[in-house]
């Protein structure tokens, strides 16, 4: 087994487990706890946490600082990137940054524009896109470079992920736009929460036709649905969301309160479906505000327990 | 074109609250063709402030003149002998003629009767849409002749990003996604398998983020 990096998440991934990933939103506030707390809540239950980068442009507490918190726990966090709000001086800085507390896995993506977030009438930046974001930590990595082409002392040693969402359109080109992330370097991929199983499955085979699940490690995301109304909200008014009738459906034709408990079981059902498609290496599960939830899905996914590496 | 919109006219009048002798300043190119501030732009807001001023019972003279352009010496030394006679110019130019026409007319204030808003089309009657952003170094020729900079809410250059929807833009769903077209117009050409070349870092400092640019032709240089 050749590791390109201190990553447990690769080291799992690379000896042929199921990875079980899941994610940590920072507060809107100072208050470290709240990120300990989260973390406490699935550490043992999955392999690398997540921590979102201002997602859906609201303003929070940053990324890395909360990476930091993880790695003071002894945790394995995934600290996320987004293009939208730093230049290439400050995402190559915050990269050496959480290379210096030995941060070893980075989610590269644009980030949803700042119109949905608290900061509407703020600039953007994208400098670079996702794309050459995932080159640019190759190249930090790799060759021990910036971009700007002086060396690095001790350069990052990060596993390098990226986003793919197969359900955003044109259907057509999101298998060549994964090649593109994988010509790009990108080594994991987290998908976009899947309920359409089903266009999940058909842009999987067509990655397979291209031999690209065995140039990535694809990791299946998922998040349980809270509600009928949570379901009808994501199929409605999340761009590039893929909610089928169906799912609406199997959520509203029961009582409020029991709603909750079958979104848990539509996503383990989910996630016994996708561990047989071959190329889903993992799962990436995405408990929004419902952390104290993921440790029944990996049990009742069978998903439990953790590898040790 | 330049195209910009008309200011609220409230913002005018407070604009030239303090002044007695204003000229209203058109310009006979872009503002004209986007109808915010050609000669007929000119004479409707000189009539709108002639009027305010006469209920507000205060005596302002609005003067008229639309000039071939604002943005060249050669048109801009029509208006030397009268600009004198004035104590502020509104000018209904994009921002480049207002700046202009203040460098020229050091003495006389300039105030903007428009906010210049992008580079453009007209796309439909009452239509405007962005096509550019003066990048100072055009990718086109890679994109299918569509624009990702100018055209794209986060100006991917490897696009689209996961919130393109059945052809539309994450940020507003009449607004078209800029690489659901690059795709289409690729696949129009035959060449979409020019779709997973992967466009480069770019020079952003041909840019306005390279500061205020320069064109120098020596050879048109007299
Ligand atoms: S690539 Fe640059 S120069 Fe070309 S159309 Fe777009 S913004 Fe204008
Ligand atoms: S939806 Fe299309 S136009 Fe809008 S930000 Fe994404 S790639 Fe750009």
């Amino acid at each position: 087994m050749k590791l390109n990096t201190p990553s447990k998440l690769e080291k799992i991934l690379k000896s042929g487990h199921i990875a079980v990933t899941s994610e940590v939103g920072p507060p809107r506030g100072s208050d470290p706890d709240a990120i300990t707390k989260k973390a406490e809540m699935i550490k043992n239950y999955v392999d690398a946490i997540n921590i979102t980068d201002n997602q859906t442009s609201v303003t929070r507490l940053c990324s890395l600082a909360a990476c930091i918190r993880l790695k003071l726990m002894g945790l394995e966090p995934v600290l996320q990137m987004v293009t939208r709000d730093r230049n290439r001086i400050a995402l190559q800085s915050d990269i050496l940054g959480a290379a210096s507390f030995d941060i070893y896995n980075i989610l590269c993506l644009s980030g949803d524009h700042q119109s949905f977030g608290d900061c509407g009438s703020g600039q953007n930046v994208h400098d670079l896109d996702s794309m050459q974001l995932i080159q640019t930590v190759r190249r930090m990595r790799d060759e021990g470079k910036f971009l700007g082409g002086d060396d690095i002392g001790r350069p990052p040693q990060m596993f390098v992920g990226a986003a793919a969402n197969p359900f955003a359109d044109p259907f057509e080109i999101r298998v060549p736009r994964l090649a593109k992330k994988i010509a790009a370097g990108v080594e994991f991929i987290q998908t976009q929460c899947i309920y359409n199983l089903d266009k999940f499955e058909e842009w999987m085979k067509l990655a397979r036709d291209r031999g690209l699940h065995e140039k990535v490690f694809i990791l299946a995301g998922l998040t349980p649905m809270k509600s009928a109304g949570m379901a009808r909200y994501m199929k409605n008014k999340v761009p590039g969301m893929d909610v089928p009738d169906e799912v609406v459906k199997r959520l509203s034709d029961i009582p409020k309160e029991k709603q909750a408990e079958e979104g848990i079981n539509i996503c383990i059902e989910s996630i016994e479906r996708l561990k047989g498609v071959e190329g889903v290496r993992g799962f990436h599960i995405m408990a929004i505000e419902w952390e104290e939830k993921v440790s029944e899905i990996v049990k009742r996914a069978g998903l439990y327990p953790r590898p040790e590496v | 074109m330049i195209v910009a919109e008309k200011k609220p006219i409230e913002e005018i009048i407070a604009q030239i609250s303090e002044y007695k002798n204003i000229l209203i300043l058109g310009c006979n190119e872009c503002v004209t063709v986007c109808e915010a501030g050609g000669k007929k732009e000119v004479g409707l807001l000189a009539s709108a402030l002639r009027m305010y001023f006469i209920n507000a019972g205060k005596e302002v003279k609005i003067d008229e003149r639309t000039l071939e352009r604002q943005c060249d010496h050669e048109y801009l030394d029509e208006i030397r002998d009268i600009v004198d006679r004035y104590d502020a110019i509104v000018s209904l130019a994009c921002g480049v003629g207002v700046q202009f026409t203040a460098e020229k007319y050091q003495n006389t204030p300039l105030l903007p009767g428009v906010n210049t808003c992008f580079l453009g089309v007209t796309e439909d009657r009452g239509l405007w849409t962005e096509r550019c952003q003066a990048c100072g170094q055009c990718l086109l020729a890679s994109t299918g002749g569509i624009c990702p900079v100018s055209r794209c809410a986060k100006r991917i250059l490897n696009g689209p990003c996961g919130g393109s929807t059945k052809g539309k833009c994450e940020i507003n769903a009449e607004l078209d996604c800029a690489w659901q077209l690059i795709i289409d117009r690729l696949k129009a050409l035959g060449r979409l398998d020019e779709y997973e070349k992967i466009t480069p870092i770019k020079d952003w400092s041909k840019d306005r983020a390279g500061g205020p640019r320069k064109v120098v032709r020596e050879d048109v240089q007299i």
